[in-house]
């Protein structure tokens, strides 16, 4: 599995929905990831990728990086992902 | 039914180790939150918090004590030592029989079961403290309590995470009124400040990494305190007639449950359990000068709290000070009432109201009088005290001054 791919599986996971109905340009909130759903979905993409993702659930405009959709949530661990091999 | 009054407080916390320091704390507006001092604090990413600093526990307990003294139930032994002394109060005979303990606590022993864990798991022993379980059971510190004041009657611990205080001081309250003691202790204790407490909080994503600023815009979340408080709560007729001086009376109490989400607060759970404080204590709205608010300072909170008190006040939310004395000695957890039960009792004895400090910018869906950044002066003459903890459990106290 690739990093999108895998990225897939854990959303899927997540939203309790066959991967195969995630398509990137989706918004998670329309996967019916709600803010308790987010937070775990982080957790389980740390956990995936050993890396950290910054995020505060009290301050969802001032986040340094977007994870507001699938897209965004790949290029987000990507962007990590090449910190971390750096 | 019977009048409950206040006639003994005590406390240890991250602000000062009694009462009269805490309340000059109060009024000078001092903030207790820095830089934890804590073993592994390199692995946590959140560092900050407001810590009981300078306690040294073989100053108020012998060799043979302190063992089984969890850092919670130290607090809460001094607490109730300083309130009992405040009281005038002895226990014996009868009296013994009629007085209890109820105490809220959400962690317990957390500190001992950390380093047990710590000590079994990752340093691979293979033998324990003798003490260890009955140093972290929830009821150590209500226990020791009972034991040293030989209070025998009724004696428990609740335990409702952010509101465990707060309903513990609701049921001593609602024990001494229907009759069933003569004299409670009651208030709460916590003491999570370990690796292990920081570290489960900080997953759940809802901690700040730089200050605790309550109903402001720029609020980034909860800052975690320690610390403990403890009252006497008696029968009014019972302190009349000794003689004992009165510092409040406990006039009401109110609960609820959200029965919706295991954390995002219901505005909805929040304004019945205010509206249920004030009926029982037979107040209006606009006879409530100050509220000490739950004020966490993360987005959900503040928000939902400044809705639930606008409609539980309506016109009256316009003009009463509300503010967050959890910016200057953070979120005790399930100590968290009973500390902020003494800023209720400095407004309604010395007519100073705590200030919300840290507070940088008006948000507006926070549009309370919020005390921002300096103590005021107001007399009031009843207050509220609000929690509401995760589980969507609440429950707020009415005090009125005597």
């Amino acid at each position: 599995m690739n990093v999108e791919q895998q990225i897939i599986a854990v959303l899927a996971e997540q939203a309790m929905l066959d991967p195969s109905d995630i398509t990137t340009d989706q918004p998670l909130a329309a996967l019916g990831i709600d803010s308790l759903g987010l937070v775990e979905t982080i957790f389980a993409l740390e956990e995936a990728f050993d890396i950290t993702i910054p995020f505060n659930a009290n301050e969802p405009l001032a986040q340094s990086m977007d994870l507001s959709s699938v897209d965004a949530l790949i290029s987000a661990v990507q962007i990590l992902l090449a910190k971390k091999a750096a | 039914m019977r009048r409950v009054v206040i006639t003994g407080a005590g406390t240890v916390n991250p602000l000062a180790q009694d009462v009269d320091a805490t309340y000059a704390a109060f009024a000078e507006g001092r903030c207790a939150i820095g830089t934890l001092d804590i073993r592994d604090l390199d692995r946590l990413s959140v560092k900050i918090g407001a810590q009981v600093k300078g306690w040294h526990p073989e100053q108020h307990f012998s060799r043979q004590t302190l063992p089984l003294l969890d850092r919670f139930a130290q607090f809460t032994l001094v607490s109730a030592r300083q309130a009992i002394a405040q009281s005038g109060l002895q226990f014996d005979g009868a009296l013994a029989d009629r007085s209890g303990v109820v105490l809220g606590t959400a962690g317990g022993g957390l500190n001992t079961t950390d380093d047990t864990y710590r000590s079994v798991y990752a340093e691979g022993k293979n033998r324990v403290h003798p003490f260890v379980v009955p140093k972290l059971m929830h009821n150590a510190g209500a226990s020791h309590v009972s034991i040293e004041f030989n209070l025998r009657g009724p004696s428990f611990v609740v335990s409702s995470a952010c509101a465990s205080s707060n309903h513990a001081m609701a049921l001593a309250f609602q024990m001494v009124r229907s009759g069933a003691a003569e004299v409670m202790l009651t208030g709460g204790a916590e003491a999570m400040l370990s690796f292990g407490g920081i570290k489960a909080w900080e997953g759940l994503r809802v901690m700040s990494q730089e200050a605790c600023r309550p109903f402001c815009l720029t609020r980034s979340g909860m800052v975690q305190g320690e610390g403990a408080a403890v009252f006497v709560f008696e029968d009014y007729e019972h302190a009349r007639n000794r003689g004992a001086e009165i510092l409040a009376e406990v006039a009401g109490a109110g609960m609820s449950s959200d029965a919706s989400d295991i954390v995002m607060p219901s505005t909805e759970g929040a304004t019945r359990a205010i509206g249920l404080a004030l009926r029982d204590a037979g107040l209006a709205p606009e006879d409530v000068g100050y509220i000490n608010a739950h004020g966490t300072g993360t987005a959900a909170n503040d928000k939902s709290e400044t809705a639930a008190i606008r409609t539980a006040f309506g016109a009256a939310a316009e003009r009463v000070l509300v503010s967050s004395t959890k910016s200057m000695h953070g979120h005790l957890i399930g100590g968290t009432g009973a500390v902020e039960l003494l800023a209720c009792l400095m407004a309604l004895r010395q007519g100073i109201i705590a200030p919300t400090v840290g507070y940088q910018r008006p948000d507006a869906d926070c549009d309370l009088n919020v005390v921002p950044n300096m103590a005021r002066q107001a007399k009031v003459t009843a207050v509220v005290s609000n929690a509401f903890a995760f589980g969507g459990l609440n429950a707020v106290l009415a005090l009125r001054g005597m």
